[in-house]
């Protein structure tokens, strides 16, 4: 470990990540596997002079966070899957009024109450918009605390960039483990002007930010507009990592802690003589389609190993195409597969195709 | 319609002058209704003490959706019953702004309940005026939380029975008690002496966070003709007759040292 990393859990480190990336005003409530974050950030927030309240629920957080973003300044909230669905409400206000914001998601087991064990099950809540109407945010899925941090940052100065809201979906298990980070490669941030912003009419025309077009036309052009936005960010923004690719017969397509599980499994059927590679997504979405239509060229099968019982899934299949035999695996419920789970996957699989 | 030279004149010869912080829109209230009254006295009272320039409005979701048309100062949208919440996050990160939420009885006595409470109980350094007409007037003039026992509404058709649909809520009076709130004042606007009496009072309530003194909030008795099934002029006596005998105007917190 070099002299500037430090330990530090995921939900820490998202913290101080914010606090780097210059967020003015956080917002949350109590909810576990993310109470690390929240806590962390009522105390560096006001060491930094910084807002900080922990509001009545995450109706309030996100509305609060709407405030903050209205003024021109950077402000994240925090919560867990069953917190995230009630921020909804937000997040799609935020799309329409088209406000940067960050808000991480520390996903835990569900539907309902579900449970406080890591998962992957709001997936396509959080690539597919979320809320109502016809819009989406952008969404990272980081596999390392450090990826927490770097994704942390990217995300408040792209969020800002394309005026739209940005989500981190992180699982439980990334949330709660410690690993070695730096902040030292950070820049300073240096956030746009944001010549819109609502600080009062002085020495100029009045302002304001809403959502509400009631001549269908105008509405129509908002969605318009924020579809050509949407574009943009799907040309720009798509990030993946790849693994071991040129010769694979087999891709694996995982994000997050999947991602990491199925890295070693990986690595177990290699020495088998299974040629398996690796297509990682950071971005959830905008989502890496291309390298995964490029695979279908050439592997026999992909297996998509989820915390879930197959959402992502459903984007590898738009990828491939029908292509090639697209397969899932994985365990729910707060559960994560083993490395011989996933290892004994990719032999079945082997064994069908 | 008279033309708009006609009114001018109209408005010459009547000593009226519009306050600067009012805009020149035509509003789209019903004939009769008591938010173009509402919305002036708030232009006037931040004329009058030079604010215009450094306030921020939330406007709510209900007929004053549209506030941003009506007043010359920046104003944000909030999602129905949040506008504590926005409002709340505007003025923590923009202390030196003065910051007022404007919201009816459905927007913020019965889905932002919560968020009212909370942002009183803060002792938010926000002012909030608060519309009462007992009705939701946008959604086509539903039961409000503060709709009166008997009162005919869509969804209240043969009158607001206690039993099965509640109590109307005194919001000011919910919030007496909690220790965050400053200055909490019911006002009317049923006559003219009252009308500048609910004037002094939005007065106070900016001069109550100017001042850094916390948490405001006048609620205007106000009249909505349409869903009333009255005339303007009933209206009117319906608020001075009935409407005060629920909810009595007058302070019902002060702590702010003002006079």
């Amino acid at each position: 470990m070099s002299a500037n990393q430090i330990l530090m859990s995921g939900n820490e480190a998202i913290g101080e990540a914010a606090i780097r990336a210059g967020v003015d005003a956080y917002f949350g409530y109590p909810i576990t596997p993310q109470n690390e974050l929240t806590a962390y950030m009522s105390h560096r927030m006001l060491e930094e002079g910084r807002v900080f309240i922990q509001s009545e629920s995450e109706l309030a957080a996100v509305n609060m966070v709407l405030g903050a973003a209205v003024s021109g300044k950077r402000a994240m909230t925090s919560s867990s899957s069953p917190g995230i669905s009630l921020k909804q409400e937000g997040i799609s206000y935020l799309a329409a009024m088209e406000l940067p914001a960050v808000i991480v998601n520390i996903v835990r087991g569900g539907p309902g109450l579900g449970n406080i064990a890591p998962a992957q099950s709001d997936y396509w809540q959080g690539t597919r918009g979320g809320g109502h109407g016809d819009y989406r945010t952008i969404c990272f899925g980081p596999s390392t605390v450090q990826e927490c941090v770097d994704l942390v940052y990217l995300a408040f100065d792209l969020s800002d960039k394309y005026r739209t809201p940005a989500v981190i979906l992180a699982d439980g298990r990334l949330g709660q483990m410690m690993e070695p980070v730096t902040f030292d490669h950070l820049e300073p941030p240096n956030p746009p002007e944001k010549p819109w912003a609502l600080t009062g009419a002085k020495g100029r025309e009045q302002q304001s930010i809403k959502s509400l077009f009631l001549d269908p036309d105008v509405l129509e052009e908002l969605n318009v507009r924020l579809a050509r936005t949407y574009e943009k960010i799907e040309q720009n923004e798509v990030r993946w990592e790849t693994l071991q690719m040129d010769d694979a017969e087999v891709c694996i397509v995982a994000y997050g802690t999947s991602a990491r599980v199925s890295k070693e499994a990986m690595k177990r059927a290699r020495d088998e003589g299974i040629k398996v590679g690796l297509i990682r997504p950071i971005s959830l979405w905008p989502y890496p389609y291309e390298p995964i239509r490029q695979a279908a060229e050439t592997v026999r099968f992909f297996l998509v190993p989820e915390m879930s019982l197959g959402q992502m899934i459903e984007d590898v299949r738009l990828a491939v195409e029908g292509k090639r035999p697209v397969y899932h695996t994985g365990r729910v419920g707060g559960n994560v597969s083993n490395p011989k789970e996933i290892l004994d996957a990719i032999r079945d699989c082997c064994e069908k195709v | 319609m008279p033309s708009e030279t006609a009114a001018k004149k109209s408005d010459k010869r009547r000593g009226y002058r519009r306050p600067y912080a009012l805009t020149e829109a035509v509003t789209h209230y019903c004939p009769g209704c008591g938010h173009g009254i509402i919305h002036r006295l708030l232009a006037e009272a931040m004329d009058e003490l030079g604010i215009r320039e450094k306030t921020i409005a939330v406007a709510p979701v209900g007929c004053s959706v549209l506030g941003y048309d009506y007043w010359r100062i920046d104003v944000s949208e909030a999602p129905h019953g949040r506008t504590p919440a926005v409002a709340t996050g505007i003025k923590r990160v923009q202390p030196d702004k003065i910051v007022f939420s404007y919201q009816g009885d459905g927007d913020l006595a019965a889905i932002g309940t919560a968020e009212i409470v909370h942002a009183a109980n803060r002792g938010e350094n926000i002012c909030v005026f608060f519309v009462n007409n007992t009705v939701y007037g946008m959604t086509g003039g539903q039961m409000a939380p503060t709709t009166l026992l008997a009162q005919k509404t869509q969804t209240t058709p043969g009158g607001r029975d206690q039993v099965v649909h509640g109590n109307p809520i005194r919001v000011c009076e919910l919030l007496e008690n909690l220790d965050g709130s400053t200055y909490l004042e019911r006002v009317t606007i049923g006559s003219p002496a009252n009308v500048r009496k609910a004037k002094r009072a939005a007065l106070k309530a900016f001069r109550t966070q100017m001042d850094g003194k916390g948490f405001s909030l006048v609620e205007f008795l106000a009249p909505c003709p349409t869903y009333w099934r009255m005339s303007a002029r009933d209206s009117i006596k319906h608020i001075n007759e009935v409407l005060v005998e629920v909810f009595p105007p007058g302070v019902i917190k002060d702590n702010t040292g003002q006079e």
